[in-house]
């Protein structure tokens, strides 16, 4: 798998990109690259890179995210600094960018900048469990927007479909046929297949490149029972 | 698990009032609920159905008050602060008697307060919130799932009793993401002689009001809508009971809570305490009948909540204060962990409450 100096993670809402920026830079980081994550996210308040602070960190990548991410501050800003991760070059860069056309926005300033280095992955990120994205025209519709929306055209796409916590390695087998069917009417690659970590096992030969997502946990699920 | 999607509450909540037959939502955006107004915004132009941002939360309620009198299923959503703005709204609707569904999905405050999830909105929802003797049928979903499930059943009520049915949710429930089935949900539809509907010059025209200019037929109104809540406490009532059967303790909570707390049972059986959970699935009507009976089984209560102890005054009128009732409560955002809860049971054990 080739690494592009920019990773941008963009797509409808909910459908983890904020998981998956944030497990692809760690992964990058094990590849012993130096990188840094950049939140752009501005629809949004709750579920944030920020969320995984603390093992961004510890795994030495830098962050960048808007000053009142976190807190009771529903404010749609972007900090100064994540122009640091178009201009550093000696970084991988990856930018998670919030849903939709609406989040996208947000990212046309940075774009004439990432056209003229030329060296990124614009990434789709799909789950055809999501109710407004389940058809493969859904699907494009919505990334006609996002493209509208911050001038910067998709180059992959990347299959996260799953259903959450009861997510197993069939949800994932059964979203094949919508994802294979996007790829090719929307003539991009599929870039990776992600999935929750334990139903990774199950799908190891049978879809490449493969990439587990350590969720966060949440600790009002019953175990054995998974909540109500 | 084919027929599943993974939805936010939020838009569990749109999805199945468009399945329940709601096709006109009148709104203003407000977090943690904006989600429901941008699944309306997006869904409902494709299906024939009337998504419309209003001016104001006042003007929005007020658009409810009048598409329900044509006999409209028709809804509205807010969070805490707007709840208040649609209050006077919503005692209207009571005075004359027509169906709504409304939607809180409530943050912290008082105020402007803060973003994350609460339930300090329990007194505005149960005891009136408005001017005016009346009720609204509340419900609190603890799980996406229920968030579409109760939806449904919250529209069916409205139109049932020609009450305002709400669903008390918290930005918790609003925002996380959870598998759902929109099969299994009973949509029910009822008769509306009385909706603004036009005439045809076939009957006479129906007229739909709150004011009453002579004080005797305002009490005779007063008198005839109690009686019909009485029917809706004595029918409608829903609770879930988590090994309360040989409960020493009984926790209380609704909602995130109540997810919370049933993680606290278990473990506090783990170390041999005997604690059991009832669930309100109904805030009004509260479900009094299964807390009476429990309370000459166990030692206490406790009720958890995401506020400064509100429906502990609700606990202690069901239970007719025949055991103590401690609270354990986190606010203004915050969430107790098992532990907090873990820490309360532990204290009851020795009688403290």
């Amino acid at each position: 798998m080739e690494h592009k100096r920019l990773t941008l993670f963009a797509g409808h809402y909910g459908t983890g990109k904020t998981n998956i920026a944030v497990n692809y830079a760690l992964f990058l980081r094990r590849l012993g690259k130096k990188v840094c994550i950049a939140d752009l996210d501005i629809v949004n308040p709750y579920f944030r890179t920020k969320d995984s602070a603390e093992e961004l960190e510890r795994a030495g990548i830098d962050l960048i995210s808007p000053q009142y991410a976190n807190t009771n501050v529903d404010l749609p800003a972007l900090p100064a600094e994540a122009y640091r991760l178009v201009e550093d070059k000696n970084c991988y860069g990856v930018m998670d960018i919030g849903g939709d056309d609406r989040g996208a926005y947000a990212l046309g300033r940075y774009v004439p900048y990432i056209i003229k280095e030329n060296n990124y992955r614009m990434v789709y990120v799909a789950n055809c469990y999501r109710p407004l994205t389940r058809t493969v025209d859904d699907a494009l519709e919505v990334m006609a927007e996002i493209e509208q929306a911050c001038g910067l055209r998709f180059t992959d796409i990347v299959n996260n479909s799953n259903l959450g916590e009861e997510t197993t390695a069939e949800t994932v087998l059964n979203s094949l046929d919508f994802i294979n069917k996007l790829s090719e009417r929307s003539g991009l690659p599929i870039f990776l297949h992600s999935a929750k970590a334990s139903a990774c096992e199950a799908l190891e030969g049978k879809l490449s490149p493969l990439l587990p997502l350590h969720l966060q946990e949440r600790y009002f699920d019953l175990p054995q029972e998974g909540g109500f | 698990m084919a027929d599943k999607v993974l939805m936010k509450g939020n838009e569990a909540i749109a999805e199945a009032a468009i399945l329940a037959g709601c096709r006109h939502y009148f709104g203003y955006p407000i977090t943690p609920q904006t989600e429901i107004a941008a699944y309306m915004a997006k869904k409902m132009p494709k299906i024939g159905g009337c998504f419309l941002q209003a001016e104001s939360e006042i003007a929005s309620i007020n658009m409810v008050y009048g598409a329900s009198a044509a006999g409209f299923r028709v809804m509205t959503s807010s969070s805490s602060p707007g709840i208040s703005l649609k209050s006077e709204g919503l005692s209207y609707l009571a005075g004359s008697d027509i169906p709504a569904f409304v939607v809180n999905v409530q943050r912290g405050g008082p105020g402007l307060g803060g973003i994350q999830p609460s339930q300090s909105d329990y007194f505005q929802a149960t005891k009136g919130g408005g001017h005016g003797d009346y009720k609204m049928i509340v419900l609190a979903p603890a799980s996406v799932q229920e968030m579409a499930s109760l939806t449904v059943k919250g529209f069916n009520l409205a139109d049932k009793y020609l009450m305002t049915a709400m669903i008390l949710a918290d930005g918790t429930i609003g925002q996380m993401m959870e598998p759902v089935s929109f099969e299994e949900m009973k949509i029910e539809t009822y008769e509306k002689p009385w909706a603004l509907s036009g005439t045809n010059c076939e009957r006479e025209h129906n007229i739909l009001n709150s004011l009453y200019l002579k004080p005797d037929e305002l009490e005779a109104k007063n008198f005839e809508r109690y009686e019909r809540y009485k029917l809706v406490e004595e029918n409608e009532a829903m609770w879930e009971e988590y090994e309360t059967e040989d409960a020493e303790f009984c926790l209380v909570a609704f909602g995130i809570a109540a997810r919370v707390a049933k993680n606290a049972v278990v473990a506090a059986r783990k170390e041999g305490i005997k604690v059991g959970l009832l669930r309100p699935i109904t805030l009004w009507p509260f479900p009094k009948k299964p807390l009476l009976a429990l309370a000459d089984q166990v030692k206490g209560f406790i009720s958890v909540e995401l506020s400064m102890g509100q429906m502990i005054e609700d606990i202690r009128l069901a239970t007719e204060c025949k055991k103590p009732v401690a609270l354990c409560n986190r606010v203004g955002g915050m969430i107790p962990t098992p532990e907090n809860i873990l820490d309360s049971i532990r204290k009851a054990q020795k009688g403290e409450f």
